[in-house]
């Protein structure tokens, strides 16, 4: 089929991209702890599985944080020296000084090394609650033989996503409701024979996948009484097949998105879905949360994506009949399933479009004289067709903030060419350095292609006032995706405390909505006794035909306030309720989960929510998976 | 909630209110021309997006929203779209204002010296002038003044220069058009002009309202326009009119603007200009054309002595928060914003509320002088009133006033006889000492004079006086409704009093500022303050009046006894005498005659009902009770009576009918 040479090609760009993702090879834990091996789950076809290429363990909270973001060994810190550093040697920034995080930190949230608000440094085994089990259950669960656990660190790990609330409670060694029981089902057939015993014996289901929710989505219930499981994925993660003849993978749901591309790499293809959470958030999360990532513009959303989904709900599993890679037969029933969160069942497979490796790969970066002239390029480069796999644009407190992220430089040439070209974008172009903002680019496809496009986009850029700002830059701005979620940690060893969200607003509205959301958050900030001006800015991260998708962060100095992060939730109420106000809707990609189930009702209309509710009825009467988010 | 924080029910003698400064103090003591040459830099808004009055026009052509219209006309009419914008420019020529600064320093010189002459003093609160600056950067800033005299928006600008503000872009009549010379100056500094009326004209009400929110998104210039869109003749605020204010809410509405501060001015006279001009007019003598050779003309009036000026600007009230709650901003998400979208009936009566909620914003801050309260008591006693009695009796009116929240400008360390004398010698055209009273000056009597012109010539100087007491009736207001419901309600029982109080405030809610809806608030309102100053006392299930009450709730009946007497004449006329084909042209004068009539032959005390704008309002409140109908009839509209409710309301207004019968009022 490929030459040599061609897959010598496409060897290496798999070594170039196994580098640019973010994660990391880390010696896989060959061992589940409880250690039951399911039986009977072969994989459907003759690929040969070769070496279990898992990132993570089984018991994920050996390698992952507790009650904070990401690995264990990597954190930001004030090291002795009163510098910021980034430990641990997964990521490029890792192991590295960021001599200017300290004050821009300081400056921008009057945060104080002395005043710092370290958390509980382990779990309290005993603060966590006895499992309420259904023994009736339990029995007939471990006759099947799926691995399970019982352990208050499994049950704690997998009762919380990275919710604000949710993670500042286990920093204060707070244990709210945890699941009862943890199984870990190993194939389809496993999710099959565990939901139809949860529905003989009434016990709640909640499916987990990643754990990177941000809605609240895999909060226990505190109403519920019945004993609750959960049900983790993480060991369904084989891709069971490769169709090269029509580019589509069938993978089980619990594989994470840095396993997923690796292994699909390796084979000279990659999905392309990558969002920000593709190191640890898994295939099903994804699907049940409408998830999108960084490329959509080369590959799409997971909509898009998906082929087939094999779904066990407590009707049954449900499926279509084929995979076609369309059909007109009826409302689509892949889209009751597609942002389902867990509340209609386990989505246990999924076939899922592949594309070749793309030839080349390029950075850019262009600077806008102002945030305006920016979101003005970027609506143009929309109107055309052209956006690149991927078109970014932050605004200039992002900007700024990206800058204090920058490393240490040991080679006074890179700090000469820097400051040079700062000086040629803010004296000699005239640039306000209080107003300029950053689109970073990322091109895919082949090389003559890239350069033409690349062309293009720089082209529409400079009617807008923007200059090319390197690939650098662009490539610099990818990576810290991956970092800022350590971010926070950091800040709540200090005082602050923050949180991302987002909206998609038709382009009009763009401006008008991010300007009031973040004067909105200001003035709630005062109205509610924040001491300190609070940080809020935003970034436009995808671009459509009608609109985008913005994107913000918001985080304060929570000193001298009682309940921090009751404040935290009214502003992001507050800064919720404006960006309904102005046009925007109530979630791009992070979903409802429980914190936006409030506003459903004029999301969607009553008739829109009755029909869900109906379906819900229909396909899980008792309410089996009854982690109630969405309705 | 949101109106809660608009106006509390506490105590409104605790009111605080800034002190007033005197800015024609510097002017007098240093150069004039110094002072149109100064320095002039404003603060300007911070997100203000810098453009000239000429990039305006271009602005508000190229619009979407103005586009969108000229395409929907053009489709409509058969014109091409070439026309149809050919007409918006003309419109927009016709209307536009061309602010220069130019002109500004040279009305500033001029209009300072015409103002020093007729003025002893222009006071002006500086802390607000302070908190307006701060809002001017903040925040796109819509100003409000009351509107009593074409001083008003001469002497803002004005105000606003002395002070190193914005000048502001003023909504104006296109009456001042007519005036040549005077109307190019006011354009120039700042008016821009809008046709009285243009109801169904989409194009102009799309340029117009494209012209007003592109200057407020912009922050070009704070807007200035009157709620009560003309100048009340009565010193009585006016029913506000929505359009503009709609107009200025809609950029916050639809998320152009994160937030519109509006500020409410109140700006009051010592001595009105064109106080006997109104008197006339009201009674039927119709205004001048505003001419420019009828202004100069008024250069007589530069060499009377007009006291003083008072201009209050009100704390800056936040559209935003006051929106809070009420209105569902996301009702614009599913039409372009370019599209004209009539907001919900929420939002609809959201601004109404908000209106009416302004100008008693600009009420409560009306700076009073002894001499309302002196006209107050003259107008219950056209015969003239002792001097003894009339000081005694004014100290009391005094505390009663201020209990109420009157913000009454009372000079300390002196005696009531030299407060009563400065004011006389203010209004000498009115009134004057006479052989130990006080009476109203004789008019210009003529040998010829006929009894109805004696009639007329009478009513002249009692409606300039009752414009006076009309300055204070908003602090009466409520109290002299429940005084009135009290002596007319069925019985004493608080349900009783109630329905009788609803059924006036309905009844009058075209006279004076009711805000609708409210009727509740204002019943406690009134119960407390009435309680508050001993007259009332709350029972189980009693409102009744103690035992030194009765003079408290006598005068206060007697304020509104004019009003109650003024409707029920009209009903009396609808009932007795108007024909089937009375026509509302003629509703007017026939009211007038018929008025003159009763008051010829000794049975109609009051003459306010000869005031037309008594008239109107009637009028309006029977239409809005269905007493009256308008019938249409080729290209007359007459006037249809049911003569049984007609005869009820009158009744009912004498208490002589249970209210409750007539209206259905609970509590
Ligand atoms: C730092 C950070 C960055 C992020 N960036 C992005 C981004 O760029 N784009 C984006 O879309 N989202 C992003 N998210 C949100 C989150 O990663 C997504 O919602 C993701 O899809 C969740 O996947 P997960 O596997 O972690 O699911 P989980 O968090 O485990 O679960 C989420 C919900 O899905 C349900 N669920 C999980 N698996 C299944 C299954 N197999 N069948 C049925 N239901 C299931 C759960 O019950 C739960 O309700 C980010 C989150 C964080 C913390």
């Amino acid at each position: 089929m490929a030459s040599d040479s061609d897959s010598t090609k496409r060897q290496r760009s798999a070594e170039q991209r196994l580098r640019i993702i973010a994660g990391h090879l880390q010696k896989p834990d060959t061992d589940g702890h409880t250690g039951i091996a399911a039986q009977g789950c072969k994989a459907e076809t003759a690929q040969p599985k070769s070496v279990k290429a898992n990132t993570l363990p089984q018991r994920r909270q050996e390698v992952l944080k507790w009650n904070g973001w990401g690995y264990s060994d990597s954190r930001f810190l004030l090291n002795k020296k009163g510098q910021a550093e980034f430990t641990g040697k997964r990521y490029p920034l890792s192991g590295m000084i960021l001599p200017s995080l300290k004050n821009w930190f300081e400056g921008t949230f009057g945060a104080s090394e002395q005043h710092r608000s370290p958390a509980v440094p382990v779990l309290n085994a005993s603060a966590v609650p006895v499992p309420n089990l259904n023994q009736a259950f339990m029995e007939e669960l471990k006759a099947l033989g799926v691995t399970l656990s019982q352990e208050p660190d499994d049950r704690v790990f997998r009762s919380h996503g990275h919710c604000l609330h949710e993670i500042f409670a286990l920093r204060e060694g707070r244990i709210g409701k945890v699941p009862d029981l943890v199984v870990w089902p190993s194939c389809h057939d496993d999710v099959v024979k565990i939901v139809e015993l949860a529905c003989k014996h009434d016990v709640c289901l909640i499916p987990f996948g990643g754990g990177t929710s941000v809605s609240g989505a895999l909060e226990c219930p505190p109403e519920e009484t019945r004993s609750i499981v959960s049900l983790d994925t993480s060991q369904m993660n084989r891709i069971l097949w490769i169709d090269e003849k029509n580019l589509m993978a069938h993978v089980e749901c619990g594989i994470i998105g840095q396993d997923l591309e690796k292994q699909l790499n390796e084979r000279g293809y990659c999905v392309g879905h990558e969002p920000d959470s593709m190191e640890f958030s898994s295939l099903g999360g994804w699907v049940a949360t409408r998830a999108s990532g960084i490329k959509k513009n080369g590959y799409g959303n997971i909509e898009d994506l998906v082929v087939h989904i094999r779904m066990v709900s407590p009707r049954g599993v449900i499926e279509k009949g084929c995979q076609g890679p369309r059909m007109s037969t009826g409302p689509d029933i892949h889209h009751f399933i597609l942002g389902s969160e867990g509340t209609l069942g386990v989505v246990t497979e999924v076939t899922i479009k592949i594309r070749p490796i793309p030839e080349y790969q390029k950075y850019g970066s262009i600077v806008f004289p102002t945030f305006q002239q920016g979101v003005a390029c970027l609506r143009e480069v929309a109107r055309q067709r052209c956006a690149p796999a991927s078109i970014r644009l932050v605004d200039n407190d992002q900007f700024q903030f990206g800058h204090a992220l920058k490393p240490q430089v040991s080679s006074i040439f890179t700090s000469f060419l820097e400051r040079l070209k700062k000086f040629y974008i803010t004296k000699f172009k005239g640039f306000d350095p209080q107003h300029l903002c950053v689109a970073t680019l990322l091109f895919e496809g082949d090389r003559e292609k890239v350069l033409q496009h690349e062309k293009q986009v720089y082209d529409i850029a400079a009617t807008f006032g923007g200059l090319p700002g390197g690939e650098d830059n662009g490539h610099r701005g990818y990576m810290l995706t991956f970092v800022i979620a350590y971010l926070r940690d950091l800040g709540m060893d200090y005082f602050v405390i923050g949180e991302s969200f987002e909206t998609s607003v038709p382009w009009d509205r763009v401006l008008d909505l991010c300007r009031n959301v973040k004067e909105r958050i200001l003035k709630e900030c005062n109205a509610k006794g924040v001491q300190f001006p609070p940080f809020s800015t935003c970034r436009v991260t995808q671009t459509y035909d009608t609109g985008a998708c913005v994107y913000f962060y918001f985080a304060f100095n929570y000193r001298g306030l009682s309940d921090p992060v009751h404040v935290y939730e009214q502003v992001e109420r507050a800064a919720r309720e404006e960006i309904l106000a102005n046009g925007g809707s109530l979630s791009h990609h992070h979903g409802v989960g429980k914190i936006r189930k409030q506003w459903m009702k004029e999301t969607i209309s009553d008739v829109g929510v009755g029909m869900l509710k109906s379906v819900k009825e229909y396909i899980d009467p008792n309410n089996i998976f009854g982690n109630r988010n969405l309705l | 909630m949101a109106s809660k924080a608009m106006y509390s029910p506490s105590d409104p003698a605790l009111k605080k209110r800034d002190d007033f400064e005197d800015i024609l103090e510097e002017r007098r003591n240093s150069s004039d021309l110094r002072y149109a040459l100064k320095c002039y830099t404003p603060v300007m808004y911070k997100g203000l997006t810098p453009c000239k009055a000429s990039m305006l026009k271009t602005l508000v052509l190229q619009s979407d929203a103005l586009q969108y219209t000229i395409n929907q006309v053009a489709v409509e009419s058969g014109e091409t779209a070439a026309v149809v914008q050919e007409e918006a420019v003309l419109i927009l020529e016709e209307m536009a204002h061309r602010l220069q600064l130019r002109t500004v320093r040279f009305l500033a010189f001029a209009l300072t010296k015409a103002f020093k002459m007729l003025y002893r003093s222009v006071f002006v609160n500086e802390e607000g002038i302070q908190r307006l600056q701060q809002a001017i950067q903040e925040y796109p800033v819509v100003l409000l003044p009351s509107h009593r005299s074409y001083m008003d928006f001469l002497m803002m600008s004005n105000i606003l220069y002395t002070y190193d503000l914005s000048l502001p872009v003023i909504a104006a009549g296109m009456d001042f058009m007519g005036m040549k010379v005077i109307g190019e100056l006011l354009r120039k500094s700042g008016a821009f002009f809008i046709r009285r009326s243009f109801g169904g004209d989409k194009l102009y009400w799309a340029v117009f309202s494209e012209y007003v929110k592109t200057m407020l998104r912009s922050g070009y210039a704070p807007v200035e326009f009157f709620l009560e869109g003309t100048r009340s003749r009565t010193c009585k605020s006016l029913t506000p009119k929505l359009g503009l204010l709609n107009i200025v809410m809609e950029p916050f509405f639809k998320g152009e603007v994160f937030d519109v501060h509006l500020v409410p001015v109140s700006i009051s006279y010592e001595r009105i200009l064109e106080e006997s001009l109104y008197a006339r007019e009201l009674l039927g003598v119709p205004k001048p054309k505003e001419s420019t050779s009828g202004l100069l003309k008024a250069r007589r009036i530069l060499s009377e002595d007009y006291g003083s000026m008072y201009v209050y600007f009100g704390h800056p009230v936040s559209v935003r928060s006051l929106a809070q709650g009420r209105v569902n901003r996301a009702q614009y998400s599913l039409l372009p914003r370019h599209v004209p979208q009539r907001p919900d009936e929420e939002t609809q009566a959201f601004v109404n509320e908000v209106a009416f909620r302004l100008v008693r914003l600009q009420e409560e801050n009306m700076f009073l002088k002894p001499w309302a309260l002196m006209a107050t008591l003259l107008v219950q006693n056209p015969e003239g009133l002792d001097l003894p009695w009339l000081m005694e009796r004014l100290d009391w009116l005094r505390a009663l006033a201020v209990s109420f929240g009157a913000f009454l400008d009372w000079p300390a360390h002196v005696s009531v006889s030299e407060v009563l004398n400065s004011s006389v010698a203010i209004h000498s055209n009115l009134v004057c000492v006479s052989g130990g009273r006080l009476v109203l000056v004789p008019g210009d009597r003529e040998a010829t004079e006929t009894p109805e012109q004696a009639v007329f010539n009478r009513a002249v100087s009692l409606l300039a006086c009752a414009s006076y007491r009309n300055q204070i009736l908003h602090v009466l207001l409520r109290p002299a409704l429940l005084a009135t419901a009290m002596l007319t309600a069925a019985s004493s029982r608080r349900e009783d009093v109630y329905s009788s109080f609803s059924f006036l405030r309905n009844v009058f809610s075209n006279e004076f500022i009711l805000c609708p809806g409210e009727s509740v608030q204002d019943f406690e309102e009134a119960c407390y303050l009435l309680v508050k100053c001993g007259a009332v006392q709350m029972l189980q299930q009693d409102v009744v009046v103690t035992e030194h009450g009765h003079v408290t709730v006598d005068f206060l009946f007697a304020v509104l006894k004019p009003f109650i007497q003024g409707y029920q004449t009209v009903c009396r006329y609808l009932y007795e005498e108007a024909s089937e084909s009375l026509s509302e042209k003629q509703f007017v004068p026939a009211v007038r005659n018929f008025a003159v009539k009763l008051i010829l032959a000794g049975r109609l005390k009051h003459y306010e009902v000869l005031s037309s704008d008594l008239q109107k309002n009637a009028l309006a409140a029977l239409l809005r009770l269905k007493a009256v109908r308008k019938v249409k009839t080729g290209e007359q509209v007459n006037l249809k009576v049911n003569k049984t409710t007609v005869s009820s309301i009158e009744d009912t207004l004498g208490g002589k009918i249970p209210s409750r019968k007539a209206v259905l009022a609970r509590l």
